[in-house]
């Protein structure tokens, strides 16, 4: 009992004597943490708020509609006027005219689809209300992620194919996938771009609209079935001619396009699944991103603990003069990084917990929140064990190397003995003096070097992946969560790698805190000392974000991407490596250029007592 | 504590050597010494910077390897233990007082001198009372919950021969313990260690300070490795207590 007390206690008061480290390692791991939970939790999520919307608005199990493709080819509402009689259906609204035209609110410029409702409450597909009234003529209701993409309030007004309109009602509606994700492509296969909204009109509007601007009109269908789950069934019976036009459409996905005069039908699951389509990619980006972190925090952890262990070898002797054996003091040094990365894990598991609602969230489109992050105890395990592997794994060499030195050797506070390689000496011998002052210093550290280009390499390869989606995906919004999902990766990759740089330039000076003295007692400046280290220590980040290059290649076109990677320019990637290793110098600049400002008589003292 | 006169030979060294480097690097820090220290005794050694007095105190205590020789502890031998054994022995039979004091920078006075109480396997409350009563022996019972930042050289000191203590040992270390010391703290730690000398506990201090040597019952002096003169300070001369301080 005694003995776990005092690793407790020894564990808890080291972490409060040195609360910025702590604190440092605390982020490095739970950024990582924080990943993966944001791409554990986010499974699922959209599916409650849809199910929600779909009750609200007791939405259709199958939406019937003649567009078939061409804008030229006349439709009548007795096209798909059959299907209310078909068996298994119970229910049914409309046909409802539809027709498109081009929206503007002061210098916004957006295409809608223009849905044409009479003021009275439809069976099936009864868009809910969010705010304001229902559709009369000259007012409109604009469906709830249209609106808030637009910024449009009850109350604005808009031009719809050059007519004023009063905005009087925003709702939602699951007839349709909700604004921005897949509405143009559900509605018009690929005669259209993706940001397509949805406005409903008064029904007499709809002629009006589609006269104006030479639009045809076409008609939707919506149906209840007795069995909501034979949907998709009903849908490829009911559905005539060849789906051949839409190779880009929904066809893929269970709808089917016909040849003119014939009907596609959609079920309600197409619907669902292009609404969680995008949460998909974002939960892929998430989770290619927490690995990312982890990789990063193992080499970020193995830093500050390198850095811990540089500080605390003088403690080490006395836990050992004292009578802790190897052992005891390789637990105590394991247990306070367990106890960090236990920290760390809760605040990930919190911060992922927190925030992917946000991501997930069902957007302005469909009702409520979604799912409480679905965190079952597998993926708070899975989170956790990430957490502290990555503490142990960081911790467990330096713990044993620690516990092994000799106590008289610990006691003394002497520095490990450095590696020198001769040829590397004979490199140097060839710099100007303030590199090779630096360069002598730094590499007495190979491995930590090592860690530096492999920290800086991973950063690289997640920014240059960030790029190549940017430059692949151009023009083409990828969504909003996607968009999240990849400034929270490239937020914590930067933040994370100058935690690393800072600590792997302040770790180089501890060691080199010595042999910098005596360079200085022999007529070095301090600024020389400074200078020589920053830049031995921007060369293996130079190094790094060169990596990083085929890094984030590697990374974006590991998961199978149907379309082609297009490589971002030569001048946007020699920008990536110029402003990393820039950063890093100026970062890796401060503690280096703090610990050349040390008395040189104090630091050759120190090595004598 | 224990009675130089009930107890006999509590430390012995026989051709203790310890080597650093080898070949032409070859460095012979302590050579062929020959020691016996009874239970009870006070014994100082002195020489000049370098000569092996710290390498020897650490051979004794277990903290280093000799590179030849023998060293019992009592009935014990000790020189080929494993780190793990001489671990134990620092624990339970050797206190230790190291010039540059060696506190815990994060724990208080009373938490550093629990630490060898729990390492020892006593219970937090066991340990804690035992601290209260060893930190009122020094006289730093009002500074039980100082951190080592918050107190002087001197208290430092004490609170590290209070934790030396925690365990009741056999034997005591002290490496220059008033190395780093002004003159009246000088003072406290040599009443201190006449104290402890009184109440039977054996000592072997590594010390330049003259009133510490003198207070001590034998005298050994080193050079270059090896022990080249003992004296026992004349009968009845009682210690000096006025300390020259380090080197003095």
């Amino acid at each position: 009992m005694g003995n776990a007390f005092l690793v407790w206690r020894l564990a808890v008061k080291d972490i409060r004597h040195r609360p910025v480290l702590a604190a440092l390692l605390l982020v490095a791991i739970a950024a990582g943490a924080a990943t993966l939970t944001l791409g554990l939790a986010l499974r699922g999520t959209a599916d409650n708020p849809y199910a929600r919307t779909r009750a609200a608005t007791n939405g259709p199990d199958v939406v019937a509609t003649d567009f078939n493709g061409d804008p030229q080819a006349p439709a009548q509402a007795s096209d798909v006027v059959p299907l209310e009689h078909a068996p298994g259906v119970v229910a049914y609204s409309g046909p409802f005219p539809v027709t498109w035209a081009s929206l503007r609110i002061g210098r916004t410029r957006a295409t809608a689809a223009v849905e044409g409702r009479s003021a009275a409450p439809s069976a099936v597909d009864r868009p809910r209300l969010a705010r304001g009234s229902w559709v009369r003529p000259g007012g409109v209701v604009v469906e709830a992620g249209f609106a808030s993409a637009l910024g449009l309030h009850v109350g604005d007004r808009l031009r719809l194919g050059g007519t004023s309109f009063e905005v009087v009602g925003i709702a939602v509606t699951v007839a349709f996938p909700s604004y921005p994700d897949s509405l143009g492509s559900f509605l018009v296969g690929s005669l259209s771009s993706y940001s397509l909204g949805l406005v409903w009109v008064a029904e007499a509007d709809v002629a009006r609209l589609a006269a104006v601007g030479s639009e045809p009109v076409f008609y939707y269908l919506d149906l209840k079935l007795d069995d909501s789950a034979a949907a998709r069934a009903f849908a490829n019976r009911y559905t005539t001619g060849s789906s051949s036009q839409q190779s880009s459409g929904p066809s893929a996905t269970g709808g089917a396009s016909t040849s003119p005069t014939t009907l596609t039908l959609y079920p309600w699951q197409l619907v669902r699944s292009q609404d969680v389509k995008l949460l998909a990619r974002a939960q892929a980006v998430l989770y290619t991103g927490s690995w990312l972190l982890a990789l990063l925090a193992i080499a970020s952890v193995a830093v500050l603990v390198g850095g811990r262990m540089a500080e605390q070898t003088r403690r080490v002797g006395l836990l050992k003069a004292v009578g802790g054996t190897p052992n005891f003091v390789a637990v105590v040094l394991l247990c306070e990084n367990v106890l960090v990365g236990l920290c760390a894990a809760a605040v990930g598991l919190l911060a992922g917990w927190l925030t992917a609602p946000s991501i997930a969230g069902p957007g302005a489109g469909l009702l409520g929140a979604p799912n409480p992050p679905s965190l079952t105890a597998s993926s708070v395990g899975l989170v956790v064990a990430l957490a502290l592997g990555v503490a142990v794994a960081a911790t467990l060499l330096p713990a044993i190397r620690a516990a092994r030195q000799s106590t008289v050797a610990a006691l003394g506070d002497s520095a490990l003995a450095p590696r020198r390689s001769p040829r590397l000496i004979r490199l140097s011998s060839h710099l100007p003096v303030t590199l090779l002052l630096g360069a002598r210093l730094a590499l007495r550290r190979p491995w930590r070097l090592l860690l530096s280009v492999c920290s800086v390499a991973v950063m690289a390869s997640g920014l240059v992946a960030v790029l190549i989606v940017r430059t692949t995906a151009a023009g083409v919004s990828p969504g909003p969560r996607v968009t999240q999902a990849v400034a929270i990766i490239s937020a914590a990759l930067v933040v994370l790698t100058a935690i690393n740089a800072v600590f792997i330039a302040w770790s180089s000076a501890l060691d080199a805190r010595r042999p910098a003295a005596l360079a200085r007692a022999l007529g070095a400046t301090p600024r020389q000392v400074t200078l020589g280290m920053s830049a031995a220590l921007a060369l293996p980040a130079f190094f790094g974000a060169l990596l990083g290059i085929p890094g984030g290649i590697l990374i974006y076109e590991a998961p199978k991407h149907s379309g082609s990677t297009t490589i971002p320019s030569a001048l946007s990637l020699t920008a990536v490596v110029v402003v990393t290793v820039l950063v890093i110098a100026v970062l890796t600049a401060v503690p280096v250029s703090i610990g050349a400002q040390r008395s040189v008589a104090e630091v050759l003292q120190s090595e004598t007592t | 504590m224990h009675d130089q006169a009930s107890g006999g030979v509590l430390l012995r060294a026989h051709a203790l050597r310890k080597d650093y480097g080898s070949g032409e690097g070859l460095i012979r820090a302590v050579d062929d010494v020959d020691l016996q220290v009874a239970r009870g005794e006070a014994l100082a050694v002195r020489g000049p910077s370098g000569c092996g007095k710290s390498t020897l105190l650490h051979l004794l205590g277990g903290l280093d390897r000799p590179t030849a020789g023998e060293l019992w502890l009592g009935e014990r031998r000790i020189d080929r233990l494993s780190e793990r054994a001489l671990a134990r022995l620092r624990r339970h039979e050797v206190g230790f007082v190291f010039q540059a004091f060696h506190l815990m920078e994060e724990l208080n006075a009373q938490e550093n001198v629990e630490l060898p109480a729990l390492l020892a396997g006593l219970t937090p409350r066991a340990a804690r009372q035992r601290a209260r009563q060893l930190l009122e022996r020094v006289g730093l019972d009002d500074r039980a919950g100082h951190l080592p930042s918050a107190l002087s050289g001197g208290q430092r000191q004490r609170v590290a021969i209070a934790r030396a203590l925690a365990n009741e040992p056999a034997l005591v270390l002290a490496d220059e313990p008033t190395g780093n010391l002004d003159s009246a703290a000088t003072l406290e730690v040599l009443r201190l260690f006449q104290g402890l000398h009184k109440e039977g506990l054996t000592l072997v201090v590594v010390t330049h300070d003259e009133g510490i040597a003198a207070s001590a019952d034998r005298r050994v002096s080193m050079r270059d490795g090896a022990f080249v003169g003992e004296t026992r300070p004349v009968e009845d001369a009682g210690p000096d207590l006025h300390p020259t301080g380090p080197g003095g």
